[in-house]
């Protein structure tokens, strides 16, 4: 719904001061980043040029954006399965999964990491339970490559997933389906052909967020692939604090930054922000 | 419900609903016929959605059976009742095509491409909406997603249709359209239907018969003109119309029919006064007085001061205070308004002793 000209003004002048301090905070210093870009060590385009022939760069490019594919898979997969639960279960059942998805608000990233570190390393506790029921002879290594970060940063971006869903969930019309049930579909197939396709808005609004998300996830992946599963933001840190690299660092975030402000676009072409929360 | 192509014959009986402490519909009984065009009229809130909810299936009854075509139908779930249900809203499938909704319920029974196409395109062709087929229903006016939801909910030959308030949000010369075109369709296919409305005048000109709700109970069933000229009571009379009512006393039986005193004149009524003795009260709808210049011994009437008149175009209504203050409105041609407002207002109220109809006194 279009708001009034008021109304809108009056959004626009609570929202001022957050947008100067967005400015100040990350815009300004943004620019001095983009400036390093094209200039360091010397003026020119000569990162972009590097940043398009580098190997490591490329590789570590690719890798993020299948990491990142594959955690919205994962994460928009489970998150639309909780929601379902939590917006049409039983009351049980709908404080069961509000529990599920509040409490990893509560526990940092860093606690959620190395908890996961816990778990799936060698001496982990999945590890040593599948070896003494006698399911495997040899740890399996599930931590420290790409399935421990994959496993890590689904299991962060979940319940930022189900908000989109739940939107979505709760604005569908229950007569639609009850039309449905009317017409003779059975349950199973009433929610794939028509309540997947109604809430397609929030599976896209949830799949933008998580994917845009995994993008640049710094922590999760530095601890759960144990700097053999490198992602972009990790690559930016090393090559600004652990290399005079400054200049490619930078190139790298001014490429990655067009990107999210790209897929963020197409995110609002398709939803409107109000469905997203 | 559950042969195509054949109409049911359903059977409530004593179908009542909780919720909570809540009584939504209580002890209800309904024979509903064949092939009928039953109305389920009465105010918002007085259960009729529950009741058509319970038919479809998609509500379970507190108490009470459900049968059709007599089998108990009262657990069987909605998807295998399959009765065809035109919803307040239509909820129809917003990401389908107008086709793809039609094609819905076909696709569901597993029936054949060819088959699927050609229904669904006398389908189409039977609501009008030729043309129209790739649209989404975002992109239908009110009255075209109105017929899609009658296509969809008809195009698998359900046993009954059941409507809930399917015009209300159409503007009036649309809703007389669709209602014209609801006739048709019920002609055509011959499907029992049940109909939910709260406008009196459409379940009156619609149905073979209309059921009265009030508070979650059914107050009458009957034919349109048993229920508006033999109202069981004062709620119904009311509901179904303008209509006056005035005290009269000492009811007692009299030759084929009863006598009282009305504003202290005698008057006869046709109607039985069985159940009722002493006082009473004669509702009389509008239409069915008139106004003379002067008594006259062969026919009921009382004086009556004319106040207001209402220009009606074909007609005009004429609003009166009887000498004893009860007031009174007629429907009157517009050359008789006009006299009865010039002659000092003064005029004597008729009727035949045939209409009318005695109800108790403060009676609902
Ligand atoms: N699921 C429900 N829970 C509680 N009360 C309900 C529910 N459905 C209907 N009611 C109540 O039952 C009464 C009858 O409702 P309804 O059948 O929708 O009436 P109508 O269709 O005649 O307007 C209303 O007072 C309504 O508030
Ligand atoms: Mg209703």
């Amino acid at each position: 719904m279009r708001g009034t000209l008021s109304d809108r003004a009056g959004a626009a002048l609570l929202m001022a001061p957050l947008l100067l301090f967005l400015i100040l905070a990350y815009a300004w210093p943004f620019l001095g980043v983009v400036k390093w870009s094209f200039t360091l060590p010397t003026p020119g385009l000569g990162q972009y040029h590097a940043l398009l022939t580098d190997e490591l760069v490329q590789s570590v490019f690719i890798r993020t954006l299948r990491i990142a594919a594959i955690v919205t898979l994962v994460s928009v997969t489970a998150a639309y399965a909780i929601t379902v639960v939590w917006v049409r279960g039983s009351p049980v059942q709908r404080v069961l999964a509000e529990f599920c998805i509040l409490v990893p608000f509560w526990i940092s990233v860093l606690t959620r990491a190395f908890g996961w570190v816990a778990l799936l390393s060698n001496r982990g506790l999945i590890n040593t339970w599948l070896q003494s029921i006698g399911f495997i002879s040899e740890p399996l290594t599930l931590v420290r490559n790409e399935f421990g970060v994959i496993v890590g940063m689904s299991h962060f971006l979940i319940p930022f997933a189900v908000f989109p869903l739940a939107s979505a969930m709760r604005s569908l019309d229950e007569r639609v389906l009850l039309a449905a049930r009317g017409l003779g579909s059975s349950r199973m197939r009433t929610f794939w052909t028509v309540f997947v396709p109604m809430t397609r808005s929030g599976i896209i609004g949830s799949a933008m967020i998580t994917f845009v998300f995994s993008l640049g996830f710094f922590v999760t992946p530095a601890i759960l692939g144990g700097g053999r599963s490198v992602m972009i933001a990790e690559l930016i840190y090393l090559r600004i604090f652990q290399s005079p690299d400054w200049g490619l660092g930078a190139a790298i975030s001014f490429v990655l930054v067009v990107f999210v402000g790209a897929l963020m676009a197409l995110l609002f072409r398709y939803v409107k922000p109000k469905q997203l929360v | 419900m559950q042969q195509p192509g054949r109409a049911a014959e359903i059977k409530a009986n004593g179908i009542g609903k909780s919720f909570g402490s809540f009584r939504a519909l209580d002890n209800l009984s309904l024979d509903i016929g064949r092939g009928e065009f039953l109305t389920l009229l009465g105010p918002s809130g007085s259960g009729k959605t529950t009741f058509l909810m319970i038919l479809a299936g998609f509500v379970q009854p507190s108490e009470g059976k459900l049968f059709s075509d007599g089998v108990d139908i009262t657990n069987r779930p909605a998807e295998q009742r399959a009765a065809g249900m035109v919803f307040q809203g239509y909820a129809l499938f917003p990401h389908m095509s107008v086709e793809q909704n039609i094609a819905f319920p076909l696709k569901v029974r597993k029936k054949s491409a060819s088959e699927i196409k050609s229904r669904v395109g006398e389908m189409v062709e039977r609501v009008g909406l030729k043309g129209h087929e790739k649209k989404l229903p975002a992109q239908l006016s009110g009255g075209q997603q109105q017929r899609v939801a009658l296509a969809r909910a008809l195009v698998f030959e359900p046993g009954v249709l059941l409507l809930d308030e399917p015009f209300s949000a159409l503007d009036k010369s649309l809703r007389g359209q669709m209602q014209a075109e609801m006739k048709r369709l019920h002609q055509e296919t011959g499907t029992t239907f049940v109909f939910v409305t709260h406008d009196q005048s459409e379940a009156l000109a619609l149905s073979s018969r209309v059921a009265i709700f009030n508070h979650g109970k059914l107050l009458q069933v009957g034919r349109p003109d048993e229920v508006y000229d033999r109202p069981a009571n004062r709620f119904v009379a009311e509901f179904l119309g303008e209509i006056n009512m005035l005290p009269v006393k000492g009811v007692r039986p009299a030759d084929n029919g009863a006598t009282g005193l009305c504003e202290d004149r005698a008057v006869n009524m046709r109607c039985k006064a069985e159940a009722i003795k002493g006082d009473a009260i004669l509702a009389i709808r509008p239409e069915d007085m008139s106004i003379a210049p002067e008594a006259s011994v062969n026919e009921n009437g009382i004086a009556a001061t004319a106040v207001a008149s209402t220009y009606l175009g074909a007609a005009t209504k004429l609003d009166l205070t009887t000498r004893q203050g009860a007031k009174v409105t007629v429907s009157v041609p517009n050359e008789v308004a006009a006299s009865a407002l010039s002659k000092g207002n003064s005029v004597w109220l008729t009727w035949p002793a045939e209409k009318g109809f005695l109800l108790p006194d403060g009676g609902q």
